[in-house]
């Protein structure tokens, strides 16, 4: 007999914050850089130097807080957290132990249109390590590794959630919505590929129907969302093989090989460290004033749950719609500022969705970056409106304008893209074109009601496909009937 | 005529605003001092000739052209090997820093240069501040001037015999647990642990961090209050510096305790008090209701506590501190098979035996299972002592206390049994962990070997302990000893 088990997981996300300097001195957050230029006295660790709260991460990370429903502390200080490693120059990382800045908080997912809360347990802030180079595969079988500071003392945020979910799909949704929201508050730049977010698991599985938790697995290394998705997917499989034949689930560090598609075994707990955390003496304890935390949440741009809730409610997108808009600030912005240019949001939705996105992915560009802004686009709908041009001419100009930045005036005065709609001139091709097709015609008063759409086409051809096929079909009704 | 060596930083002063003496003259004779008994003393890790001999002509022409300058201009000084000098060898007198050569300043160092002060050296100290000797010094001990064959104190030893030998005029130390305190009262000299964070500790290698103070050794109250008015004050590098404005000190230096009420407290008066140095410290008091101040006993119950949670806080913080100390980056490495086994045999052969014995205890106390048993009540009752000191300065302006149980000892006496080590500190620790300013000046001499005297005060009510240590010293000849140097000169 085989039993099911249910899936438990809870995440613990490091945003780097986007600051200008470093969160304990005055060095550059900027990525990238030659190796060790981006390092002084202090984030270097060198004997006597002391570390400075730099206030801004303090704000970011009451920023972030605030967006997802979090109580900020109005008492909170910094612990050293002791472990030996060459890419820790004080030999201790300065972290948040027991009296983290935010606690308690939530965010909403959805998976498959079904939605659900998860919880946060806290959000604390602390400081990154600098990054090592193995002549070999590992430290400990390399002959030499190098270290690089130059990302030393940046700062982060480490946000855990509860272990609130139930699938790889929704530690998935989770991962994509906090990505989300730290975007729209703008204190990351949230990018997996280089580090900016990153994201470790906690994995176990339980008999379904029981609520005493499994022996959990840590995965760490997952360094894209699909990358979450499989490992997770993976170690589901693991555990549960393991359960299936009568073991038992070791509680251990695993990494996730993404070539190999498994995870593997990095340390068990026996082997953990102790790190011996104990309140910094060097920093002193932050105070927090509940006015400065209102400010705060005052400032915080509209939040995509709340701008997907207006955008159904108040423009009447639908929920799907108004879902692949909000998941990007930059996007939705557009759309909004495209909206107040030309008030036909669904027109707009579909643009953006359609064209927009795909030319967007296609040639790698943020919207930030893109050569259409929200002015050209309803520019160009404008004309679409107006008859101006058809609905293909759009497309073709649409195109043209995402390549070189011109407007849409521009593009169809160039490519004399304009419409024919007046009646008198049509009237004359669409008479020729009977004349030229007495098959068709016999066809079509045969019954074959067909044959009036190859005479749109002779039509559309004559013309460059410059009519105005509303125009055109209602002249041909006319004239046909007529005969 | 007196040597120009004997004489203090505002005697100097004088001479130096006359044209009677340059700065180059004054360097030059200390360092002719310092040549001719450092050979037996050993206060200096490192001498700066050069340095302040080029430093000298600066100040000299500075003073040419009528700049306005420093009283502390030209005046030769050194420094606790455990200051950040940049560009001079900073070891902590340990080998694990044998190399280090720090690429800053500290914050102390720079106020004194834009003083115009010249550093002449880095001294001496028990390894990274640990002990009470200085025989803890990964290189080799100091002697006390008093007395080559007993210590000079520790862990500032050399900052200290340096005072006291009159190789510089005035120096540095840094106190953590009486380091400053100790030393003065073994080599006769004065000694100033300032309120906690009223000196920048930006640039001080750290021993324990919540427990540090850097502060002056001098020959005599002005001086004293002098390099106060250098060093002290706000820095923005140091958040746990004080935001607080720095008076002119030199203001209270008024021979006039009248009035003044001073605790005696009697947990400090135990058994273990050397019988000489209870004699001197009587004969404070009395001299004190002699000069009009009002002497009472009081009580600060929890002081038999200080000395043990002294010593699970300080090396709590120092096994964190020191863990940077790996052969990584800078000071000494000792190559491994690999990078654990590297840590392992450059942290052994770096660390001496005292180092290595507090890294293990606080390593232990912070340790998982016995954080709550140890370290957390260890901060618990160090809010208790603090409560003691804020109850009885409610009623008196300073507390006046022996700074040491007895007088300097003799090499080797101790250093195989750190208990009894640790037992020099008694005194001392309590106003390190309530943050209070602490001064040691001399009183008196027992066997020929000085007695220190010691004044609480309240935080930042340095002060008070100015007045009534001028005061002392203006009205008695037991205030200002001078080593004879034997088998030296
Ligand atoms: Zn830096």
């Amino acid at each position: 007999m085989s039993v099911e088990f249910e899936v438990v997981i809870g995440l613990e996300v490091h945003a780097e914050l986007k600051t200008k300097t470093k969160i304990f001195c005055s060095c550059p957050t900027e990525f990238g850089g030659e190796e060790n230029t981006h390092v002084c006295p202090v984030c270097l660790g060198l004997p006597g130097t002391l570390p400075v709260l730099n206030e801004r991460v303090l704000e970011f990370a009451v920023r972030a807080g605030v967006a997802v429903d979090c109580e900020i502390a109005n008492f909170s200080k910094f612990d050293r957290k002791n472990y030996f490693y060459p890419d820790l120059p004080k030999a201790y990382q300065i972290s948040q132990y027991d009296l983290p800045i935010c606690k308690e908080g939530k965010l909403e997912i959805a998976v498959d249109g079904e939605k659900k809360i998860i919880g946060i347990t806290r959000i604390h802030m602390e400081e990154d390590a600098g990054k090592l180079l193995h002549s070999g595969n590992t430290i400990t079988s390399s002959h030499y590794s190098l270290a690089d500071y130059n990302r030393t003392g940046v700062p982060l945020i480490e946000i855990v959630s509860e272990p609130d979910m139930r699938s790889p799909e929704e530690a998935r949704a989770y991962m994509e919505k906090l990505k989300t929201i730290l975007e729209y508050i703008d204190v990351s730049d949230v990018k997996m590929e280089q580090g900016s977010l990153r994201c470790d698991a906690n994995i176990s599985l339980r008999p379904v129907g029981t609520s005493k938790l499994g022996t959990k697995a840590e995965i760490k290394n997952m360094n894209s969302f699909k990358a979450l998705q499989k490992a997770l997917e993976y170690e589901i499989e693991r555990q549960q093989e393991v359960l299936e034949e009568g073991g038992t689930i070791v509680q251990e560090t695993r990494t996730w090989d993404e070539e190999k598609g498994i995870t593997v075994s990095m340390r068990s707990k026996e082997e953990a460290n102790d790190y011996r955390y104990f309140p910094d003496p060097d920093l002193v304890p932050i105070i927090i004033e509940p006015d400065w935390v209102e400010e705060i949440k005052n400032s915080l741009p509209e939040l995509p749950d709340a701008k997907r809730k207006r955008l159904v409610e108040k423009l009447g997108l639908s929920e799907y719609d108004a879902g692949i808009i909000t998941e990007s600030r930059a996007l939705a912005e557009f759309f909004d500022k495209t909206v107040t240019l030309f008030n036909e949001p669904k027109t707009v939705a579909n643009w953006i969705m359609g064209d927009f996105m795909r030319l967007l992915n296609v040639e790698s560009i943020e919207v930030k970056d893109s050569k259409v802004t929200p002015e050209k686009m309803a520019a160009l709908l404008e004309n679409q409106a107006d008859g101006k041009i058809s609905g293909k001419m759009a497309k073709t100009v649409f195109e043209e304008m995402f390549v070189t930045g011109k407007t849409a005036d521009e593009i169809i005065k160039e490519k004399g893209l304009v419409q024919i709609s007046d009646e008198g001139s049509l009237g004359e091709i669409v008479d020729n074109i009977i004349e030229a097709n007495p098959k068709s015609i016999a066809d079509y008063q045969d019954g074959k009601k067909k044959a009036i759409g190859f005479l749109v086409g002779q039509i559309m051809k004559e013309t460059k496909g410059q009519a105005n096929p509303g125009v055109v079909n209602k002249l041909l009704q006319e004239k046909l009937s007529q005969l | 005529m007196s040597s120009l060596t004997e004489l203090t930083a505002h005697e100097l002063k004088g001479l130096l605003d006359k044209g009677e003496i340059s700065s180059k003259d004054l360097v030059k004779e200390h360092l002719e001092r310092i040549e001719k008994v450092d050979k037996k003393v050993n206060a200096f890790m490192t001498v700066t000739k050069e340095e302040a001999l080029k430093q000298a002509e600066v100040v000299d022409e500075k003073r040419k052209r009528s700049e306005q300058l420093s009283p502390l201009a030209g005046i030769p000084m050194a420094l606790k090997d455990n200051m950040c000098t940049k560009g001079i060898r900073t070891t902590c007198s340990s080998k694990i820093l044998h190399n280090f050569i720090p690429p800053y300043n500290a914050t102390v160092v720079e106020k004194l240069m834009k003083a115009d002060s010249i550093v002449m050296g880095k001294c001496n100290m028990d390894e990274f501040a640990m002990g009470s000797s200085t025989e803890n010094s990964g290189y080799f001990p100091t002697k006390n001037p008093y007395d080559l064959n007993v210590v000079p104190g520790g862990s500032s030893g050399g900052s200290a015999a340096s005072v006291a030998a009159e190789e510089v005029v005035f120096s540095l130390g840094s106190d953590t647990g009486g380091s400053i305190r100790q030393p003065a009262a073994f080599c006769g000299v004065i000694g100033l642990k300032p309120t906690y964070g009223y000196v920048s500790r930006y640039g001080l290698v750290a021993f324990a961090s919540s427990l540090d103070q850097i502060g002056p050794f001098t020959r005599d109250m002005t001086d004293c209050a002098l390099v106060m008015n250098e060093i002290f004050g706000h820095d923005h590098k140091d958040s746990t510096s004080a935001p607080v404005e720095v008076p002119d000190f030199t203001k209270a230096l008024n021979n006039d305790v009248k009035g003044l009420k001073i605790g005696l407290p009697k947990e400090y008066m135990n058994e273990g008090i050397n019988p000489d140095i209870i004699e001197c410290y009587k004969q404070a008091v009395a001299k004190l209701e002699e000069l009009g101040a009002v002497c009472e006993e009081v009580s600060l119950p929890h002081t038999e506590y200080a000395l043990p949670i002294y010593y699970i806080i300080a090396p709590a913080e120092a096994s964190s501190n020191l863990a940077r100390y790996d052969g990584v980056r800078y000071g000494l490495r000792v190559e491994g098979e690999d990078i654990v086994s590297m840590f392992k045999k450059t942290r052994s052969q770096g660390f001496g035996e005292e180092v290595k014995r507090r890294i293990m205890l606080g390593t232990y106390a912070l340790s998982s299972g016995y954080y709550d048993a140890y370290y957390l009540k260890a901060l618990k009752v160090r809010t208790l002592i603090k409560q003691d000191f804020d109850q009885v300065f409610e009623k008196f302006d300073c507390l006046l206390t022996p700074t040491t149980p007895t007088t300097a000892f003799n090499f080797g006496e101790k250093v195989d049994d750190p208990l009894s080590m640790y037992m020099n500190d008694i005194c001392t620790v309590p106003a390190n962990l309530a943050g209070v300013p602490a001064l040691s000046m001399p009183f008196g001499l027992s066997k020929g070997r000085p007695v220190g005297l010691q004044l609480i005060g309240k935080a930042f009510g340095e002060g008070t302990l100015l007045r009534v240590g001028y005061t002392l010293e203006q009205n008695t000849t037991l205030t200002r000893p001078r080593p004879e140097l034997k088998g030296v000169m």
